[in-house]
């Protein structure tokens, strides 16, 4: 195959499968993006793992469990899709621990109360979905086909966040005020999930190109907008946005912009949270080190068992 | 005086939950993803099983209670698990150590209780077995691996073994349910059962038992060693600070 192929196939909205041609730089962006949305599973499952042990029923903390352990899970299969690539999951993890690769910035953010649990499946799994819908038509096989059970899981996740905030908000008065500081906490960093504008978001243009990304951050912000307004209103919350209007013209909510300036802080993933995440991973990792050892140890020596008998 | 069935059913909800509670406290922390999984999983039967006896244990006192008041809203002496699911993780090995002795218990346990007389019980004993027969495979397997792994691993599976071995004893179950036997409504002991099972996997890990019978109990009777109360204040915290709602 070649490059006329590549763009051919790309042209006609068809996949690319892993033994396929293709660009050293479409190989790259594909390992970056799936490697960074990888890391971003596994580092999710902290703010939300913590409050397992804390959780205020049986049943949230069961469906809690299950969604750690589905995050784990997508972890897992994005390893798998970003290896069919040409890279392995534990050098991937080493650029995790050593901080060459990022994970969203969306998890540098602290999680002091139950209804943040409400709030992040609501919020962030919503603006998830919104981005990574689209990516099930991705044009890398692997990763599109990961998509689709992703995002399946991931609707669950958005509904189990929002029935939270409900039963919170038609809870007690203490309940509901602790929904609204959760959904004051993370309206804006879910808003600032999509990125940059579009205006600074250098490579938007050419992952659209390769069929790797469907719509720009903006447009998928705007989405999310309209999507979120009415849920919060069902709430009976307010959006922490004295600016927020329906603009009739446009068809659209106009709102104001977000601070870049806090978001690109986070993205540096400098200071205390992003510390932890990153060593929490870590101490995971050295920790468990003599445990994966034993393994490889014992299944060599199974081997060898085998080869004698 | 004998324990009636409440006692015998709160008994294992107890044990099931804190056991539940403990796996979880892996999240994020197991030595590789699979294993975050697998924990996560088996965690997340264990607390559907804990769910039912609760429920069913509300039934048989009769006084309205669901399943949260018992796991939420009952102090640390009330609690009748054994001291053996209360004790920390500890590292993998320790944590693996556990499920060993644990799971071989709970699947004899489980396969005497689905000819129990109580309906409910022998319901949920079906359902149950086949839960720990996986959670069993999981857990010997690690063990064996560790055991028979490298020279770090077989010490640390050895060393766990001689650290949770003292509490196993309460895992076969309480020396006052001679009645609720005798009435069919649980199973026969199956201490001889247990040892034998336990011991095929400790030589294939080619570990040592200890010499020792186990010597710790109380669990059963509310008697706790000073792990648990520390854990129920984090999982009952938020509960308890808002008696009456709903989540």
């Amino acid at each position: 195959m070649s490059q006329a192929q590549f763009d051919a196939l790309i042209d006609a909205d068809e996949r690319i499968e892993p033994d396929d041609w293709m660009p050293d730089d479409y190989r790259k962006t594909l390992v970056r993006q799936i490697a960074q949305h990888a890391h971003s599973e596994i580092i999710g499952m902290q703010p939300e793992g913590e409050w397992i042990a804390r959780a205020p029923s049986l049943h949230r903390k069961a469906i809690l469990t299950a969604k750690v352990q589905d995050e784990a899970g997508h972890g897992m299969y994005l390893y798998g899709a970003a290896e069919s690539l040409g890279v392995d999951r534990a050098e991937l993890l080493d650029r995790l621990h050593n901080k060459t690769q990022k994970y969203s910035s969306i998890f540098n953010y602290a999680t002091p109360e139950w209804a943040d649990v409400g709030a992040i499946g609501w919020l962030v799994d919503g603006a998830a979905i919104a981005n990574q819908v689209p990516l099930c038509r991705c044009s890398y096989g692997p990763y599109g086909r990961a998509m689709v059970r992703i995002c399946k899981e991931e609707s669950f996740h958005q509904r189990q966040g929002y029935q939270i905030m409900l039963t919170l908000s038609e809870g007690t008065p203490e309940q509901k005020a602790m929904a609204q500081r959760a959904l004051d906490r993370w309206w804006w960093p879910s808003i600032m999930m999509f990125g940059p504008p579009d205006t600074e978001s250098p490579n938007t243009a050419r992952s659209m190109a390769w069929g790797i990304k469907r719509y720009t951050n903006d447009e998928l912000r705007q989405q999310f907008v309209a999507a979120t307004v009415p849920q919060v209103e069902l709430l009976g919350l307010t959006v922490p946005d004295p600016d927020l209007v329906w603009n009739e013209e446009r068809g659209q909510y106009d709102f104001s912009e977000p601070d870049w300036a806090e978001f690109a802080t986070m993205v540096k993933g400098e200071g205390e949270i992003p510390n932890l995440r990153i060593s929490t991973r870590r101490n995971a990792h050295t920790e468990g080190e003599w445990v994966r050892e034993a393994a490889v140890a014992y299944a060599e020596k199974q081997q060898q068992r085998e080869r004698v008998a | 005086m004998p324990a009636d069935l409440l006692t015998h059913v709160l008994r294992q909800a107890d044990r099931i939950l804190v056991l539940s509670h403990r796996l979880a406290e892996w999240l994020t922390h197991a030595p590789e993803l699979e294993e975050d999984m697998a924990l996560a999983n088996i965690s997340l039967d264990l607390l559907g099983q804990a769910r039912h006896l609760y429920t069913y244990a509300g039934e048989l006192e009769g006084l309205g209670h669901d399943e949260d008041y018992f796991a939420y809203f009952r102090d640390a002496a009330d609690f009748r698990n054994p001291l053996i699911v209360e004790q920390p993780n500890g590292d993998f090995a320790v944590t693996m150590v556990r499920q060993v002795l644990h799971d071989h218990a709970a699947l004899l346990y489980w396969e005497s209780m689905c000819s129990s007389t109580d309906q409910t019980l022998a319901a949920l004993a079906a359902r149950a077995v086949n839960e720990t027969r996986f959670h069993l495979r999981h857990s010997t397997g690690w063990l064996i691996r560790l055991g028979d792994g490298t020279d770090e691993s077989h010490r640390r599976a050895q060393a766990g073994l001689d650290t949770m071995w003292p509490f196993a004893g309460e895992l076969l179950g309480a020396d006052d349910e001679d009645d609720l036997r005798a009435a069919g409504l649980i199973g026969p002991r199956f201490d001889g059962g247990w040892r034998a099972a336990v011991g095929a996997t400790v030589v294939e890990a080619t570990l040592t038992m200890p010499p020792e019978p186990p010597t710790r109990s109380g669990g059963l009777e509310g008697d706790h060693s000073e792990h648990l109360a520390p854990m129920l204040e984090v999982m009952q915290d938020l509960a308890r600070a808002h008696p009456g709602a709903t989540w």
